[in-house]
């Protein structure tokens, strides 16, 4: 009973005043719908640069690192255990690329539960053609349908076919970069000379274009068979083994339980791109910040509302006060009409957020370096939402607070006197 | 006449020695040792010179004024020093208020005005608090007002919305700060032929502050104070 009047008495008293609770409300809905949108744009963009380089790097990379033994045969020879040896020039032996043993690696990685897929890989340093002119150039050899399941290859081939690159023999996929030095049309063939000085023609078959361009300068793809033709290596040849896990967050120790089972090297995501999570990060933080800011400038207004509201309704709280309301009667009253201007406005808000978040995900954006998108980017999780909606609780309520108990404070006899 | 002997005897309101100091800017004394009761069914009216302490005095007996010495009975209860919460549940119960200046809500309409104290007491249903609102409204002869905004009726009327207010829920006494000092002669009249009825139909205690000697002549019993102290009673 107690609680349905001092609603009555809330509601009674915002809509007497509707225009200024309108006003009020209008604040917090502005607020929290530019919270709601700055968030969503601002994860959207951070999403696409990640993806720009994370959807496309393995989550865990095995490869074997061509560098010096760690243990010297000099070392290990039993006669010179108790001597301090100097060696000088030290040179890498006589590992190969090549990851040893990389079938049935494959095959074991693949049937782990953990592992999404994998993809192998084989790096070829190569020559490009011109004329007189040599383009030093990298030739990906790919598993073209693992690689565009995994690591969405298909999305940036931007012409041909990404997997005519299997269909066709012979055949490469430019970066679009490399492909404008070269002046290669799809359909033409470029020369390409080896590190082994082996001479072979490729046919371009599309154009590849990652949003960097350094790299569209460098980088060319063509499948996996068609690379080991090129190096006159066996068809079990290959220098690295792309994973992709289930959850990115495992592959750290993943990395490590792969380099002592396998015996090569592996490197994990979040070594390899660590420069890129603090930048999201520090994104994230920033549009964060202004959000809340917004949020606590509306506060101010529901503060300032609520505080002329009690001078004006100075008599009323006399009057409730001396016909039998109680002191805790009045600052729930006005705590209410804190809270519900807070309440109807930001869930408008939130819907305000929505549609300022569909609007901006419909505004063609179209750029060269970013050939997967067409639109802005916007993230929809309801995390933002979730915590628009409480922090707009919680703002009005502490915004409502003071009032509120000043409100309660009033003394109903130097009110009804003062007149 | 027996009985009604036998109802001015109860005790409704009684207060033994009430002090009151004024601290800002300097001390003053406003109220000397008031010691007076109140019988259920009297009709008192409390006259006296501007600054007299006459409405100081009101709203300590109303319970809305706590800070002062001495005790205040009402219903043979004791009032000093109860907690807020209390006293404005007594309030709602207990008194009935009519001020100078009628202080509706105007957020609400004529008959919600009425309603809210009774509401607040939580005793009937909405129903039958709103049926008893009609039955005072018709009482005092405004029922035609009920569905009215309270800004929208006339002074006379607001006061007389006023007392139907302060009558909702029986209060034992009805206190009032000069009802009539800001109402004309003729307003003023029918705000006293209210009274005059509560009192004589009704049985109806009230106290009422008035520096209006026509108003209180025609009451059961005046009060008169002077510099603090009561002078007649």
């Amino acid at each position: 009973m107690d609680t349905r009047l001092i609603l009555s008495i809330a509601k009674s008293m915002l809509l007497a005043r509707w225009r200024q609770t309108l006003v009020a409300a209008v604040g917090v809905t502005f607020s929290i719908a530019m919270f709601v949108t700055l968030l969503s744009f601002m994860n959207g963009l951070n999403d696409m640069l990640d993806s720009l380089i994370l959807n496309r790097t393995p989550h865990v990379r095995l490869y074997n690192e061509i560098k010096p033994s760690d243990n010297q045969p000099v070392n290990v020879a039993a006669q010179y255990e108790d001597s301090y040896n100097f060696i000088s020039s030290v040179k890498a032996g006589v590992t190969r690329q090549e990851i040893y043993n990389s079938g049935p690696i494959l095959q074991a990685v693949k049937a782990d539960e953990r592992v999404l897929g994998a993809a192998p890989k084989l790096l070829a340093q190569v020559f490009f053609n011109e004329g007189t002119i040599d383009i030093t150039g990298v030739i990906n050899g790919i598993d073209v349908e693992e690689e565009s399941r995994l690591f969405n290859f298909q999305d940036y081939v931007t012409s041909g076919n990404a997997i005519d690159a299997k269909n066709v023999a012979n055949s490469i996929i430019l970066g679009k970069g490399l492909a404008d030095i070269l002046v290669a049309d799809i359909g033409d063939v470029v020369q390409v000379t080896t590190a082994q000085g082996e001479r072979f023609s490729l046919k371009v078959v599309g154009y590849f274009q990652s949003g960097i361009q350094e790299i569209d300068k460098v980088q060319s793809y063509a499948s996996i068979a068609t690379t080991q033709k090129l190096l006159g290596k066996p068809a079990n040849y290959m220098t690295d083994i792309q994973i992709k896990l289930h959850d990115l967050e495992q592959a750290p120790a993943m990395a490590r339980e792969y380099a002592q089972l396998f015996r090569v090297d592996a490197e994990d995501i979040q070594t390899a791109n660590a420069q890129f999570d603090t930048g999201s990060s520090i994104r994230s933080l920033i549009s964060y910040a202004v959000g809340v800011t917004l949020l606590v400038v509306a506060g101010f207004g529901i503060f300032n509302i609520l505080n002329m509201m009690i001078y004006e309704k100075m008599d009323s709280i006399a009057i409730l006060k001396a016909t039998g309301f109680s002191g805790r009667d009045v600052n729930l009253i006005f705590l209410v009409i804190a809270m519900s201007i807070g309440f109807f406005g930001g869930m408008v808000g939130l819907l305000f957020g929505f549609i300022f978040s569909v609007i901006i995900d419909n505004i063609p954006f179209n750029t060269a370096a970013l050939p997967t998108i067409e639109t802005y980017p916007i993230n929809y999780s309801p995390v933002f939402y979730f915590i628009g909606g409480s922090f707009s609780l919680i703002t009005t309520y502490f915004a409502g607070y003071f009032p509120a108990r000043k409100a309660s404070k009033v003394d109903p006899v130097e009110i009804i006197r003062g007149k | 006449m027996n009985e009604k002997k036998e109802h001015m005897q109860e005790v409704i309101l009684e207060a033994r020695g009430i002090n009151k100091e004024f601290h800002d800017p300097v001390t003053v004394q406003v109220l000397r040792d008031i010691t007076f009761t109140v019988n259920k069914g009297e009709f008192v009216s409390v006259i006296g010179k501007s600054g007299c302490g006459k409405s100081t005095l009101l709203y300590i007996l109303s319970t809305m004024d706590t800070d002062y010495t001495g005790e205040l009975l009402i219903d043979r209860e004791l009032m000093t020093g109860r907690p807020d919460k209390e006293l404005a549940r007594i309030r709602n119960e207990k008194i009935g208020f009519v001020f100078q200046f009628h202080y509706l809500l105007n957020e609400f309409t004529v008959l919600r005005n009425v309603m809210l104290p009774g509401l607040k007491l939580g005793k009937f249903s909405e129903q039958e608090v709103e049926h008893r609102a009609i039955e005072r409204l018709k009482m005092l002869g405004i029922e035609k007002l009920a569905s009215k905004p309270a800004y929208h009726i006339s002074g006379g009327e607001k006061q007389r919305v006023a007392i139907a207010r302060a009558l909702i829920n029986d209060p034992h006494i009805i206190m009032g700060d000069e009802p009539t000092g800001n109402l004309d002669k003729r307003n003023s009249d029918i705000v006293f032929n209210i009274f005059k009825e509560l009192t004589e139909e009704h049985n109806q205690t009230l106290l009422i502050v008035t520096h209006d000697p026509e108003f209180a002549e025609n009451s059961n019993r005046i009060i008169e104070m002077e510099d603090g102290r009561i002078i007649r009673h």
